[in-house]
């Protein structure tokens, strides 16, 4: 009965938090109380005991008062015979475990015992954020956090596959009788070996080694509880909006696998608490009544065939297992795979061979749905480890379907193809590179089913706007010399086009609201020149969006009069903004950062942040992880923009914005940027030199300094006024 | 004479009454028997003697007077008698709630009296409330104000009670319409006597109407301020272990019980009993130390509070005495049996009265001051420790019946007890009823009355209650007898309960059956019934959810007025035996009819405990049907019935 779980998660939660008192005290003695102690990247101290008590600990001394408060939450373990009420107590211990865990990996931080090798430890605020638009659109619709080992290597798979299938990312932590369930699933060639030399290339396939024992779970809850800080906006130490947020908005679940411990039992209490419910594959005591958590808090699935489903059941999350008829799993989680070359059995494009794939609109009866014509021969006609050329030609038609809509629907093709195990896709249009791996041709994939995989996908994610596909998959070079003139004459078209497209050129803008199942009070206004600060809309992905889900996150808002066009200010943008905001924002600019600038969720690509000194502003994005002029890493600055709040001075971005016309005008425009990270920089070296033209300023790129030029605002100021970057001379900012 | 087993079903007391049968002792059962056959034109409610016209009365089978000497018909005789009563209970209540008030503004004021804030915390709660200022207030400062303004309200003569706004706003706003928002505590107790003073109000209707608004200054004021203000000056209960029956007495102890209603003289006495001179006098004298006891509701509230053993209910007063091992017995006020003087006379017990409002020809007076309170309760326990040495150790007989319980449980409690203090919230509460494992929350509350077979009515319904899925709730001596049979134990969901609740109580590691207080703290009840109305998903009004409420041994006036606070406040209530009104037809009709279309729940009179139950089950699935709730989720005793 319950009262076991609850005396077992009493007595961990003593275990542990006598564990830390005892380290902290050595730790003290050794490097006194002004010794700094955190995690790595990240703007919320030790996240838990931030956002439960509102402790920023940056010290050792600072660890004190955080530990006296988690051993207040110490109780007797519940008595034998005639007990006092038990879940109370059982829930508190969850929480002091949890605030005794965190102090304990900051303490092995400390002595750098962690991350173990092969182990990813701590994780970033960075990997929350840039994971943030999947959580949001439903690619990514849970966490799994797998807690031991499966009780063989078979088992190990099949479980991993079941959670991939769902696209639920699984976090393995923690041991049973010594064996973990990374080195099962290496086994079973699920995890790549080298996984052990760069633990986080397990984000692309949706599996993450956290760490091998049950304590570094706290990696993954005090993550998940950075979720309501960043994307909830909540402050620091509202511990009830924290954990109310957790419940409601982080789909996370526990899936312990072997035997369940007084440690486990006390961890999988704090994760209860936060929402999270635990699913075990061992005879322990359920916990069914609901309220704590959304569903079910404690449950036995002892048959592995249908645990994960039950996981996903008692989670309640909302997942859509694809259905496709190819010879592979396909799911999101396998998106970001890649196949390697000993792996590999054909590719095509690449430097090897020429590679296509175009999308174009047709009438209604000029397309047979479904139908996959295959021209040339089969990839069961080369050399294992050979190269074919390849045109994917596909034909859409549909009621809704727009012309405009042709080149949203073919970036499409490189997501739905990876969804396909096996299956690796890079680059666009006549750059496409692709490969099938040994184990997907094993399997019996052949030319057929790329058709098949990219008309399911498309029709599952756009069957609003297409009613037909028909696929041409051609390895014949004389068909793919006939098709190619024809697509590539029309990307030109459409580039021409889009450049064309201004912000005055159109009426409507397009919101998205997609964030506001984690940020309740933000709303994205998305223009043809300035795209989603997550960077993955742009106003034709809006207006598509709207097309397919006329009710959905992304609705049409007429500009109505404008107020300034040089900040970017219109009437009806602000009355929308005001009520999709729930008041909270009165008035919103696309181009200023300084005059109410839009707000963000808290997955944006890059930032935006006034220098006073430099009198400009600097960008900084998410995968730069040194130290910028503000004086603040990338993470540390995140901190302070999202949750919907605005902040003048502070602005999230996509980063093509930078070369966008409308890149801050109302500041002053690109002339105002002093200093981006050197990747950035190259990543958008053409665009910067076009913009930097049409502005009579064509040496701005090389007067913008990275962090090769400058780290510190004193070098940054000396370095611009060596090179006369023009921001010097402009208007006063402040 | 009947046999024990037909006048207790608990063998502790049924030991008790054969041993006075035995003594030839005449207890409240032979009264009773010695009474019959009892006044039929009372027990309809149709005796007029309000004034000296008459007494008057109606002949209930139409052939003799139909109107007193005034004209009062049945209806406005009955109503009148029936208002009354809540107008004495409501008195009792809130004259404790102001007793309570004022022993705060004391503790506040006298550095010295002996009393001090046990729970900021909640003071500073009420203090928001009653809109005083606690911003870098002394709690001693803020406690001051908060005792004013609670003290006002009993005086009040316009606007609104406070306490009545904790109810959801529906609520509020039907008792604004029907005009039963009550003005003053004592303002409503006052008008009652004017309005059923003679040759004034002939309207039974009319008469309820006011009856309903002084039962809420009851519910929502003055029990509401005593259940309140206790929780502030003695500490707000949390779950605790104790034990309870007479078995608690003990034969080498000095042993003194502590019976009546109010904690604030017994609060004392439990420090007082601790005292090493006292307990040193009490060894001198062989006794291996002082052991102190309740009963009846000053016994709750020291059970809830403080974990002290009760030695039993209303009907165990006399027993208490019948064990020769009481060696003093303090009462304080309400449900004190006058007897008691002579009973006492028969033992070596040390009958004391204490407070001004209660005394006894022949009982010796020791007058309890708030000023004094300590040095009084030093007195009260050296009288007893010193009676130690008159007990005549062959007439010693202690049933040795006691039972382990859990007690205090409040209404604030319930979000730490399903949440910790991380989750603080009604939700797995609210959820548990809205998926079908609780079917609905009772409250079974009361009194004890030698009508019924002591303890059978109370334990038989809780059983029937809680082997069906509904979470009982249960004051007073309710909680008592409850108790006995050990009800009150978490052990008893895993035996008792029914799956859908045993689940929830495993879960909690809570017993099937909640002791929520004495009776002043029915109104925690109400707050717990307000709670889950704002936690969601359970309708907008109180009388959306499905929970009911009975008394099914009931017998004082405060039950009425306790049980009228609670259908006004939109809990549908089954009395055990009818309430003094079957001989006015359209008043019986008002009561058990049409008081659901005025405050959406009415009462029923039902004998049968099982019975009785089974009528608050089907309310409470006609509740849940309304609601739209899932079904059951596990097999009901008591099917669910079809459509």
């Amino acid at each position: 009965m319950s009262k076991e779980v609850a005396a077992a998660a009493v007595r961990g939660s003593h275990d542990v938090v006598s564990r830390v008192e005892q380290r902290l005290q050595d730790a003290m003695a050794e490097f006194g109380e002004e010794q700094k102690v955190g995690f790595p990247q990240t703007a919320f101290y030790l996240p838990m005991a931030c956002a439960l008590l509102g402790e920023e600990v940056e010290t050792l001394g600072q660890m004190q008062p955080v530990l006296e408060q988690t051993k207040s939450l110490l109780h007797e373990e519940p008595s034998e015979k005639l007990w006092l009420p038990y879940l109370s107590s059982a829930l508190d211990s969850g929480i002091a475990t949890l605030l005794a865990q965190e102090m304990l990996a900051a303490l092995r931080y400390l002595y750098e015992e962690e991350p173990q090798d092969g182990w990813h430890g701590f994780i970033s605020d960075t990997i929350l954020r840039s994971l943030g638009i999947q959580l949001v659109d439903g690619r990514l619709p849970g966490f799994a956090a797998v807690i031991g080992a499966a009780p063989d290597v078979e088992t190990a798979e099949y479980i991993i596959r079941e959670l991939q299938k769902r696209s639920l990312l699984t976090f393995l932590i923690g041991n049973h009788e010594g064996q973990t369930m990374r080195d099962q699933l290496i086994e079973a060639h699920v995890l790549p070996d080298d996984i052990l030399e760069n633990p986080a290339s397990g984000w692309d396939t949706y599996i993450v080694p956290i760490g091998p024992d049950t304590e570094s779970i706290i990696y993954v809850l005090n993550w998940a509880m950075r979720g309501a800080l960043t994307f909830g906006g909540l402050e620091k130490g509202d511990w009830k909006g924290c954990l109310d947020y957790t419940r409601a908005h982080i789909f996370a679940f526990g899936l312990g696998l072997g035997t369940i411990d007084d440690l486990k039992f006390a961890s999988g209490a704090g994760a209860i608490t936060m929402g999270a419910p635990v699913i075990c594959d061992t005879e322990i005591p359920e916990i069914r009544p609901t309220g704590v958590c959304t569903y079910e808090a404690l449950v036995r699935e002892l048959d592995h065939d249908r645990i994960v489903q039950t996981c996903v059941d008692v989670r309640g999350v909302k997942v859509t297992v694809r259905e496709v008829d190819v010879p592979v799993p396909v799911a999101p989680a396998f998106e970001g795979e890649t196949v390697r070359r000993p792996d590999m059995h054909v590719e095509f494009g690449g430097k090897y061979s020429t590679a296509f794939e175009y999308v174009t609109m047709r009438d209604m009866d000029e397309v047979e749905d479904g139908k996959v014509e295959v021209i040339g021969p089969d990839i069961d006609t080369v050399e294992e480890g050979g190269a074919m050329p390849l045109g994917i030609y596909l034909e859409v038609a549909g009621r809704k379907m727009q012309k405009d809509f042709e080149s949203l629907l073919e970036r499409r093709i490189h997501s739905t193809a990876n969804y396909a195990h096996g299956i690796f896709h890079m680059g666009q249009r006549d750059m496409a590179w692709v490969r099938v791996s040994k184990d997907a041709f094993a399997a019996g994939w052949r030319l057929r089913h790329f058709g098949d995989v990219i008309i399911a996908e498309l029709k599952d994610e756009m069957g609003v706007i297409i009613d037909k596909v028909q696929a041409i998959i051609t390895t014949d070079q004389n068909k793919i010399d006939e098709l190619l003139p024809e697509a590539q004459a029309a990307y030109h078209e459409r580039d021409e086009r889009i450049g064309e497209m201004t912000d005055e050129s159109v009426d409507i803008f397009y919101s998205c609201s997609l964030c506001q199942s984690y940020a309740p009070d933000h709303i994205c206004i998305i223009s043809p020149e300035r795209l989603g600060l997550c960077g993955a809309y742009n106003w034709l992905d809006g207006k598509a969006a709207y097309e397919i889900s006329p009710h959905g996150a992304n609705q049409p808002v007429e500009k109505g009069r404008c107020i300034d066009a040089t900040i970017g200010e219109w009437e009806k943008i602000n009355d929308f903004v005001r009520r999709e905001s729930h008041g909270t924002v009165d008035r919103v600019s696309l181009y200023s950062i300084m005059d109410s600038p839009m707000t963000s969720c808290g997955c944006f690509e890059c930032i935006l942040a006034m220098l006073p000194e430099a009198n400009g502003f600097m960008i900084v994005n998410r995968e730069y992880t040194g130290m910028t002029p503000l004086g603040m890493e990338f993470s540390t600055l995140a901190g302070t923009v999202g949750g919907g709040h605005q902040t003048p001075g502070f602005l999230g971005v996509g980063r093509r914005y930078v070369i966008s016309r409308k890149f801050i005008t109302g500041d002053g425009g690109l002339p105002r940027l002093v200093w981006m990270p050197n990747e950035l920089k190259q990543d958008l070296a053409e665009g910067l030199q076009e913009r930097a033209k049409e502005l009579d300023t064509p040496d701005l790129p090389a007067q913008i300094a990275t962090e090769q030029d400058a780290e510190a605002i004193n070098d940054l100021v000396e370095h611009l006024q060596k090179v006369s970057h023009p921001a010097l001379e402009m208007e006063a900012l402040l | 004479m009947t046999a024990p087993e037909e006048r207790s079903i608990d063998s502790a007391a049924q030991q008790m009454i054969d041993r006075a049968q035995q003594d030839e002792i005449g207890l409240a059962w032979d009264r009773y028997e010695e009474m019959q056959p009892q006044c039929g034109f009372g027990q309809l409610g149709i005796c007029c003697r309000i004034c000296h016209m008459g007494p008057c009365r109606i002949d209930p089978f139409g052939h003799g007077s139909q109107e007193g000497v005034c004209g009062a018909d049945a209806n406005s005789i009955a109503a009148r008698n029936l208002v009354r009563m809540i107008a004495a209970g409501a008195a009792a209540h809130s004259d404790h709630g102001r007793d309570v008030a004022l022993t705060m503004l004391e503790a506040a004021r006298n550095p010295d009296s002996g009393y001090q804030i046990r729970d900021p915390q909640k003071l500073r709660v009420i203090a928001e409330e009653y809109g005083v200022a606690t911003d870098g207030q002394s709690v001693t400062k803020m406690a001051e104000a908060v005792a004013e303004k609670a003290l006002a309200e009993f005086g009040q003569q316009e606007g609104e009670l406070r306490f009545p706004l904790r109810a959801p706003a529906v609520r509020v706003k039907l008792w604004r319409d029907q005009g039963i928002m009550p003005r003053g505590i004592d303002r409503e107790i006052v008008q009652i006597m004017h309005q059923t003073h003679m040759g004034v109000d002939a309207d039974y209707r009319n008469i309820l109407r006011q009856g309903l608004r002084c039962a809420l200054a009851d519910g929502w004021g003055g029990s509401m301020i005593a259940t309140d203000l206790q929780d502030v000056l003695f500490g707000s209960p949390q779950p605790i272990r104790s034990k309870t029956n007479l078995g608690v007495l003990k034969e080498d102890h000095v042993n003194i019980v502590v019976h009546g209603h109010e904690p604030a003289l017994s609060e004392m006495i439990v420090e007082a009993a601790r005292d090493s001179e006292l307990v040193a006098q009490a060894k001198e004298l062989g006794a291996a130390g002082i052991n102190l006891a309740g009963q009846c509701c000053t016994g709750n509230e020291l059970l809830m509070r403080e974990g002290i053993p009760s030695a039993g209910s209303f009907l165990h007063q006399e027993l208490a005495i019948m064990t020769g091992a009481t060696d003093a017995m303090v009462v304080d006020v309400q449900c004190i049996m006058p007897q008691l003087a002579h009973l006492s006379e028969r033992f070596h017990t040390k009958l004391l009265t204490t407070s001004s409002k209660a005394k006894m020809p022949g009982v010796e007076h020791l007058e309890f001051h708030e000023d004094q309170a300590l040095e009084i309760a030093r007195q009260i326990v050296s009288v007893g420790v010193e009676n130690f040495a008159n007990r005549d150790g062959q007439r010693v007989q202690i049933p040795d019946e006691e039972m382990d319980l859990i007690a205090g449980f409040t209404a604030e409690y319930v979000y730490t007890l399903l949440g910790g203090r991380f989750r603080p919230s009604y939700r797995p509460l609210n959820d548990a009823i809205m998926a079908g494992r609780l079917r609905g929350v009772a409250g079974v509350v009361g009194c004890e009355n030698p009508q019924i077979p002591q303890g059978y009515g109370h334990i038989t319904m809780a059983k029937e209650l809680i082997k069906n899925d509904v979470l009982v709730l249960v004051t007073g001596c309710s909680a008592l007898a409850d108790a006995r049979a050990g009800l009150l134990q978490p052990e008893a969901a895993l035996e008792m309960a029914g799956d859908g609740l045993k689940e929830v109580c495993e879960a909690i590691g809570m017993p099937p059956v909640l002791h929520v207080g004495s009776c002043v703290d029915n109104s925690r009840i109400l707050i717990a019934c307000a709670e889950m109305v704002a936690e969601g998903g359970l309708g907008e009004d109180i009388s959306d959810l499905p929970v009911a409420g009975a008394a099914p041994e009931w017998m004082s006036e405060k039950a009425i007025s306790i049980g009228y606070y609670v259908v006004a406040s939109g809990v549908y209530t089954v009395f055990g035996t009818p309430q003094n009104v079957l001989g006015a037809p359209q008043l019986h009709k008002l009561v058990v009819d049409e008081l659901e279309e005025m405050v959406g729940a009415r009462f029923d009179f039902e004998a049968d405990p099982v019975k009785a139950a089974h009528m608050m089950i089907r309310h409470m699935d006609n509740k849940r049907k309304a609601l739209g709730l899932d079904e059951m989720m596990y097999e009901q005793a008591l099917p669910v019935a079809a459509g």
